[in-house]
């Protein structure tokens, strides 16, 4: 009985906590207007398509940057680069076949998500192979050490736990 | 004069140094007392030494004295004084200069402390410690003297790169090397006890308090990096996955899996030969940080200058650092291993799931920061590693740790389940669900991933906050005020430091999701609208600073009523000595949300390109790292309260309460 009413309050407790965030999120989406272009010339009129120009800026590498993308950068090459993208957009081409042609022209280094081939299997498969290995270190270490784990209280135990319990309650007694 | 002393105590500092890395390991080794007693002594001895060294550079900068080379290619007579003292660490002699220095006063205030440790195990220490102390000055000393004079001496100084000029570099570099540095103290308690082949919950306890501290101004010093970068390059980015980046997170990361595997050492007695290896693991990290921006292999902002010979040096360093412990790790390792006594589903499995999906992240920081460079030497070819890739793959590893961290802290030692396990559950399902609909309810085109990020804003506030509640509850024989009393510190300081994950969470998220941006060409007298907000543009006006000229657009922030509420003035300036231009954003931080605008090029006739971001919560992220290592020194200052007030109860009640209670 104790723990359900102690569930209940805490449901409360949390529900506030949630509340005050809803709170705060309906006031910051209250503020949230469509993001533009990069610098105010560049952009496309239709904001559509211009959402498409930004979200490939950002995958796509400044060259001579030491690491930003073509979005982030003021570099002349980076505003060619940008100039580029939305004139393909313009013109009608897809997002993949812009890729595809920036990539044949400045090969892989210039895609900040670096594609899924032979060279890149091992980046993109090891972190996966990490999790794997990790879990598997972990169920050998214990096999090979042959934890014998008690799943009860023996009575040693329950005599310390007694006599723990007592020096906590002591412990509590208001001073006199 | 003052320089060439400097230079003498640097000498000075290397060959004691070296005594405190040798004659201290023969001491200890032969029980010979006195010996051993050369390790304190000769540490103090050697902060006091580097102190005065660094003292003297300082001198140098701040006197502008030109016949020092260091001065005359770094420094300029018209620099602001703090600039010209900040200068003295914004350049690799006197960074690395600087960063022997924090070395050094780690070792003194070790040997000044550590009066309850027995004196062997304190001289190894001190000892391994001063080898890493002469490994640097050494590296200061053959490969980048910071002390060299000029033949002819120039008229003034080359300057400072200008956006180095800034408070942030006053205190970013100090801060990050305080928590880099601090590894070493982990570090060379790992290898004490390789020595010894011995490793017991004290030593896991004595070793804590310099784990924490280390990770609190790492913490701190990664986030001034983070919010310097936001401030300084005006993209309004905050973390952009830059090797230099990954370089202090990889360390950060490892030290997070070791203070929480110190935790199941001192409580447990367990994890003793894997906190050792992590120990080793996490120095060598900052290690490896230190060569990849000193060696010029991965270049940025931050290599300063670059030259082969160093690179090298910190190279040997780093084989001998990692090295010479493994070898030692191989030998004795085997002795530390004690048979798991605990099941998977404990609070040690919990931490042993924290362990290893923090080293799995730091595992893929590590593949992408340099697989670009491995595949350019194997094959040839050129390819980028960029935040796309590190979205993809660290993103969801950090996402099952916080699924973890809901759910770890509320099991118990040893043997799994407690009562208060089932609704912390069930709150932090509720509060998942709950924000993640909300979330997605209000705001459409929401992605899977900020989907995923604030369900787990929700489950761990939740989670959090349904644990603290149940250890608060008033029962039969306590009301809240009692219970709360005989919480230990460390509990609360987890809960703080958890606390302010989530509040990193929510301005991560916030500023992905509801960032608004606007880049227009505006004359004066044009108004932009950008969020709720009325921008006037009222035009630029021409600023004279200490050494450098701007030009500063005047913005007249309006609220929807048409209130004014603020001005923001952000520059475009002009450096006269190193005849560089820089972009000064200007940033209004609030809690709800930043208000941001940037100056690009123009004139009055075709007007000037102005850039202005609304951040919705942005400095959360910040003040989730400063309320993380908050929680970091509450656990670390808290313990010895704990400590006192269980001295009296009766010894085995004692341990026994700091094994059923305790714990972050």
């Amino acid at each position: 009985m104790m723990i359900a009413t102690g569930l209940w309050r805490t449901h409360i407790l949390i529900g506030l906590v949630l509340l005050n965030m809803a709170i705060g999120l309906v006031f910051i989406s209250a503020t949230t207007t469509p993001a533009y272009a990069i610098t105010a010339e560049e952009m496309l009129a239709n904001p559509v398509l211009e959402e498409r120009a930004r979200n490939l800026s950002k995958q796509l590498r400044c060259l001579v940057c030491q690491n930003q993308s073509i979005d982030d950068s003021d570099a002349d090459l980076a505003r060619d680069l940008r100039r580029e993208v939305r004139s393909q957009i313009a013109a009608g081409t897809s997002d993949g076949a812009i890729i595809d042609q920036l990539r044949a022209k400045y090969g892989d280094y210039v895609l900040l998500n670096p594609p899924l081939d032979q060279a890149t299997l091992f980046l993109w498969l090891s972190p996966l192979g990490f999790i794997l290995l990790g879990g598997l270190i972990v169920m050998m270490a214990r096999r090979q050490r042959g934890a014998a784990i008690a799943t009860e209280l023996d009575a040693a135990e329950r005599a310390r736990i007694e006599k723990m319990l007592a020096s906590r309650d002591s412990e509590n007694r208001p001073k006199t | 004069m003052i320089a060439e002393l400097g230079h003498f105590a640097l000498i000075t500092a290397f060959i004691l140094s070296l005594a405190q890395g040798v004659l201290p390991l023969f001491g200890a080794a032969r029980g010979n007392s006195a010996t051993m007693l050369i390790a304190p002594a000769a540490a103090i001895s050697v902060a006091l030494a580097v102190a005065f060294s660094f003292g003297a550079l300082v001198w140098g900068f701040i006197t502008s004295d030109f016949s020092l080379a260091l001065v005359a290619n770094h420094s300029h007579s018209t620099k602001p004084m703090i600039y010209k003292i900040s200068g003295t660490w914004g350049n690799h002699e006197g960074s690395l200069l600087l960063w022997i220095l924090i070395l050094a006063i780690y070792g003194g205030v070790m040997a000044l402390g550590g009066s309850a440790m027995p004196i062997a195990l304190k001289a190894r220490i001190l000892a391994v410690q001063g080898m890493v102390t002469t490994g640097f000055l050494a590296f200061s000393l053959f490969t980048s003297n910071p002390f060299l004079r000029l033949a002819n001496i120039p008229l003034d100084g080359k300057g400072l790169n200008p956006i180095l000029q800034d408070p942030g570099l006053a205190i970013h570099p100090p801060m990050l090397y305080l928590g880099y540095v601090g590894l070493s103290m982990a570090f060379a308690f790992a290898v004490a006890a390789l020595i010894t082949g011995e490793v017991d919950r004290l030593w896991a306890k004595w070793m804590r308090p310099w784990i924490m501290a280390a990770w609190c101004a790492l913490t701190c010093g990664i986030a001034l990096g983070s919010w310097w970068a936001y401030y300084e390059l005006g993209w309004g980015g905050w973390w952009f996955w830059d090797p230099v980046e990954n370089a202090s997170l990889m360390p950060w990361l490892a030290a997070t899996a070791l203070l929480h595997s110190a935790i199941v050492v001192e409580k447990r007695g367990q994890l003793k030969s894997w906190t050792v290896l992590l120990a080793i693991m996490a120095f060598s990290l900052s290690l490896v940080g230190t060569f990849i921006v000193r060696s010029g292999l991965l270049t940025s902002v931050h290599s300063f200058a670059s030259d082969p010979a160093r690179g090298v040096f910190v190279l040997a360093i780093l084989l001998f650092a990692v090295g010479i412990p493994l070898a030692l790790y191989a030998w004795r390792g085997p002795q530390l291993v004690t048979a798991a006594d605990f099941t998977l589903t404990s609070r040690e499995g919990g931490l042993i799931a924290n362990n290893m999906l923090l080293i799995v992240a730091t595992a893929i920081v590590l593949l992408g920061t340099f697989y670009p460079l491995g595949l350019e030497m194997v094959t040839g070819a050129r390819i980028t590693v960029g935040p796309p890739y590190f979205d993809a793959t660290f993103n969801p590893v950090m996402a099952l740790l916080m699924v973890f961290m809901a759910i770890g802290p509320v099991m118990a030692w040893r043997r799994g389940q407690t009562a208060r396990l089932r609704p912390v559950l069930i709150c932090a399902a509720a509060g998942a669900g709950i924000i993640a609909l909300a979330g997605s309810s209000l705001a459409f085109g929401f992605s899977i991933g900020s989907l995923a990020a604030l369900g787990l804003i929700g489950w761990l506030s939740a989670g959090i906050g349904a644990d603290i509640w149940q250890q608060l509850k008033p029962n039969d024989t306590a009301s809240i005020g009692a219970r709360a009393k005989r919480i230990p510190n460390d509990v609360i300081g987890m809960w703080v430091a958890h606390f302010g994950v989530v509040i990193f969470m929510l301005g991560a998220v916030g500023d992905n999701l509801f960032n608004s941006e606007q880049v227009v060409r505006a004359k004066p007298g044009d108004v932009i609208q950008i969020a709720d907000r009325k921008v006037t543009f009222t035009g630029v006006k021409q600023v004279e600073g200490p050494n450098y000229q701007a030009l500063a657009a005047q913005l007249e922030y309006h609220d929807e009523d048409g209130r004014l509420f603020a001005l923001l003035t952000p520059e475009k300036r002009v450096y006269n000595a190193e005849r560089q231009t820089t972009t000064e954003a200007a940033i209004r931080p609030t809690l709800r949300g930043d208000d941001y605008a940037v100056l690009g090029d123009g004139d009055n006739k075709i007007g000037y390109t102005l850039r202005l971001y609304y951040k919705p919560l942005v400095s959360w992220i910040w003040g989730g790292a400063v309320i993380m290592a908050l929680g970091g020194l509450i656990a670390a200052f808290g313990r010895q309260r704990a400590a006192t007030k269980q001295s009296s109860l009766p010894q085995n009640a004692a341990s026994a309460l700091s094994t059923s209670d305790g714990g972050a």
